[in-house]
């Protein structure tokens, strides 16, 4: 019974993959056909070689400083803010207060970073600004779930010991609760951090500064060589970006 | 009076009674040993003296106040004058030893003190001379997840005397060491509580130590106080009484090491 | 009694790292500041807010209309299609990928304790960086440089998922297939059995559950991808939200908001029921 139920579910994916194919009326013709495909080498070609002048790396390098500067502030406020709402999250404040603060925090977190961007950008005008934002936002949602989980899953002891000495209760969270969740919540700070630079280089796209609008707008005005220096950029941040937290990691969390 | 129980009784949430009219009055100065088998009640009454728990029935007063009667504010500046040390210290493994011993005075003091000392310890001087007393000077920048069992209890307590308390309750506070240094520490915490004039009452399981260091002997069975006797008049037909189905110098359990923190790295 | 000793042993180790490194945050925020043009000011600047603050009051009551609820369907559907039709030719790449790139077929390694002889490991490398490519780009870029080479419309959120995540897919097949007990498929190896053979007996069956899990946990993320994809014309759910902002139509993107919403929850549902069922 369970065997055909399970071959039932794998014949309705099947159907569902085709549907997709069919319903969508996808145009391959423009990769397949000898004219499409002609029309894709020459797209292909303007990209090679990448543009390597001195002008547009001086460009790249703004932009690029741009987005790491959005990707590390973002997601230092996002740190703040979501510490601030784990606490209430984790039911340090009260049943009621828990409840409201995870239901923003949802809100935050499901919302995409690209669309709080598009947000932010009319909230904030065109530039870093509304991407720092934007990440801020999307990121405290996240950090926030992870902060609260964290602090739930931490032992109650130090800080109540504190609380029985006569400490207040910021002091006993201080003394008490922090140094226990600390390598837990810089592991989560960095780990957003890496997938932080990925997004900072493409909030650009709606306006958000950085490499992200730099390619956006090479890539409208056909400017491929332009283009393609642009993603190597990209690329060359992620990759640092991703070994800085690395060693980061290394140092503090793990020991 | 440093303590004075009247009829207190303690039930747990889940119905079990842990303590049954339990009177005790302990005057300032006095040092006085609890024993009794496991599960007797000893820590709740420890707790309880703690003002961690609540009595479900009786009266508790400590220096002189009812800490149940007191508001929030005047409760917390009575418990900054209680000195609790744990059997299984509650110190952050991750945390200098010289941070777990200052935070004895955050009850006494302000916040942004507390929070300073945090970043750069404000009184390491005061710090080692609590712990120099207990042999842990040189442990003074060590981080506590570096220290055995026996150590943590010893920075428990120099926490406790860095705190200059003016009642002391120990819960245990020499189960993780080997009979030498048990002996030896408990013989500095009498000493520290005579020099003071500080009230000192400490549960034990060990029932040697307990006659050996402290003239006063409380026994608990079964959430009531047994007898209550000086040192001396304690008979071994009482502690027989006491301990009825347990051998007597059980070896004490260890108090459990802290458990290693797990990083979990999340997958997208 | 006072000595050298008395307040050497005072000095706070940590002392001098925990400035330095104090010193230099602050010497890393203000230009980070400068770069990121950080002003939560603006949010609250009173054109800004005006705009804002209309934009917003218009998402309640969120629009309605049977046209527009129509026209919600069938963006919803076609992200739902783009993510599915994405996922299925990702897969189409990513398991060949994997297949050449997974040591545990590796003949040469049998001898060698499960390594594999360096001239085997350069046809793998080529695979592997391949793999890392296409996965490091993120797929909004490819989904942007393909509505250049295709056009505006689903196609190019197909090819861009299929190519991204089909990197994703095949870097974690092989991985599966790497943490699996290599004994079986060691032995076929041994025995003579062609690779794919070897594959399908050895490896498969321990691997199937952990890989389709993977594949569909990875399905969900995708859906989300595509409505993120539309904002650069890419179809769907997403451009539909791009052009209703632009249009200032609160009460549109509201509506669309929660469709994505509660689709992005269906997803996570289906999912887990899948994964549950599957596996």
């Amino acid at each position: 019974m369970k065997r055909t139920l399970n071959y039932l579910l794998l014949l309705a994916i099947l159907l569902a993959v085709a549907a997709s194919f069919v319903g969508l009326g996808l145009d391959f013709s423009g990769l397949t056909g000898a004219k499409g495909l002609a029309q894709m080498g020459d797209y292909a070609a303007g990209f090679f070689p990448a543009d390597f002048s001195a002008a547009h790396l001086a460009n790249i390098g703004r932009a690029s400083l741009e987005t790491l500067a959005m990707s590390a502030l973002g997601t230092l406020l996002a740190a703040l803010l979501g510490l601030l709402l784990a606490l209430p999250a984790a039911g340090r404040v009260g049943e009621g207060a828990a409840a409201l603060v995870r239901l923003l925090l949802n809100a935050l977190r499901s919302i995409p970073e690209l669309v709080w961007a598009a947000l932010m950008v009319l909230a904030a005008g065109l530039g870093p600004n509304a991407g720092t934002l934007a990440l801020a936002l999307h990121t405290a949602g996240v950090l926030g779930r992870l902060f609260a989980e964290a602090l739930e899953n931490t032992p109650a002891e130090p800080a109540e010991a504190i609380r029985l000495a006569g400490g207040g209760r910021i002091a006993a969270f201080v003394y008490g609760t922090l140094p226990g969740v600390w390598p837990q919540l810089i592991a989560y700070i960095l780990y957003r951090w890496e997938n932080n630079i990925r997004m900072a280089s493409v909030l650009g796209f709606v306006g958000a500064g950085g490499l992200g609008q730099m390619l956006y707008v090479s890539l409208s005005l056909f400017q491929q060589a332009q283009a393609a220096t642009v993603i190597l950029a990209m690329l060359l941040l992620v990759l640092a970006v991703d070994a800085l937290s690395g060693w980061a990691r290394q140092r503090w969390v793990s020991h | 009076m440093s303590v004075r129980l009247t009829g207190v009784g303690l039930t747990h949430a889940n119905g079990r009674r842990a303590l049954q009219e339990v009177d005790l009055s302990v005057g300032r100065g006095e040092r006085l040993a609890i024993i009794g088998p496991s599960g007797a009640g000893k820590t709740t009454l420890l707790r309880l003296l703690a003002t961690s728990l609540q009595p479900s029935a009786g009266r508790v007063e400590l220096l002189g106040a009812e800490p149940w009667q007191l508001a929030a504010g005047a409760r917390r500046r009575l418990r900054a004058r209680l000195g609790l040390i744990h059997q299984s210290p509650p110190l952050p493994p991750r945390q200098r030893v010289v941070t777990a011993v200052l935070a004895g005075r955050l009850g006494q003091w302000p916040l942004w003190k507390g929070l300073l000392s945090l970043l750069h310890p404000l009184d390491p001087a005061g710090a080692r001379d609590a712990l120099a007393r207990l042999d842990l000077a040189d442990k003074l920048f060590e981080r506590c997840d570096q220290l055995s069992g026996g150590q943590l209890q010893r920075v428990g307590i120099a926490r406790v005397l860095y705190q200059q308390a003016e009642l002391i309750l120990a819960d245990e506070p020499v189960s993780a060491m080997d009979p030498v240094l048990a002996s030896h520490t408990l013989g500095v915490l009498s000493r520290e509580a005579e020099s003071r004039g500080v009230t000192l009452l400490a549960s034990l399981h060990a029932v040697e130590l307990a006659l050996a260091h402290f003239p006063r002997i409380v026994g608990v069975r079964d959430g009531r106080i047994a007898f209550d006797l000086p040192a001396h008049s304690v008979t071994p037909q009482a502690l027989d009484a006491l301990y009825a189905n347990e051998q007597l110098g059980q070896p004490s359990p260890a108090s459990p090491a802290p458990a290693p923190q797990l990083v979990t790295i999340p997958r997208c | 009694m006072l000595s050298a000793s008395a307040t050497s042993g005072l000095r706070d180790p940590a002392a001098l790292p925990r400035l330095v490194l104090t010193v230099l945050a602050l010497a890393l925020l203000w230009p980070g500041l400068q770069l990121s043009e950080l002003n939560l000011a603006m949010l609250l600047d009173g054109d800004n807010a005006a705009t804002m603050g209309s934009f917003v009051g218009a998402f309640w009551p969120p629009e309605h209309g049977d046209e527009f609820l129509a026209l919600l369907g069938r963006a919803t559907l076609e992200t739902l299609a783009i993510a599915t039709a994405g996922m299925a030719l990702a897969w189409l790449i990513a398991v060949p990928c994997a297949l050449l790139a997974t040591r545990v077929l590796s003949v040469s390694a049998l001898a060698r304790g499960g390594r594999p002889a360096w001239w085997a490991g350069a046809l793998r490398w080529p695979v592997r960086l391949l793999l890392i490519v296409l996965r490091s780009i993120p797929e909004i870029v490819w989904a942007l440089l393909f509505v250049r080479a295709v056009g505006l419309g689903p196609t190019a959120g197909v090819l861009a998922i299929a190519i991204t995540y089909g990197g994703m897919l095949g870097k974690v097949y092989a991985e599966i297939c790497e943490s699996v007990d290599p004994r079986p498929a060691r032995a076929l190896l041994a025995a003579g059995s062609p690779r794919l053979a070897a594959f399908a007996y050895g490896v498969l069956p321990n691997a199937a559950a952990e890989m389709l899990s993977y594949t569909v946990y990875r399905w969900e993320c995708a859906i989300r991808a595509s409505v993120v994809m539309g904002f650069v014309g890419a179809g769907g759910l997403g451009q539909q939200i791009d052009l209703s902002m632009r249009m200032f139509a609160g009460g549109e993107v509201a509506s669309m908001l929660l469709t994505f919403f509660a689709l992005v929850l269906l997803a996570d549902q289906l999912s887990r029921l899948l994964r549950n069922r599957l596996t």
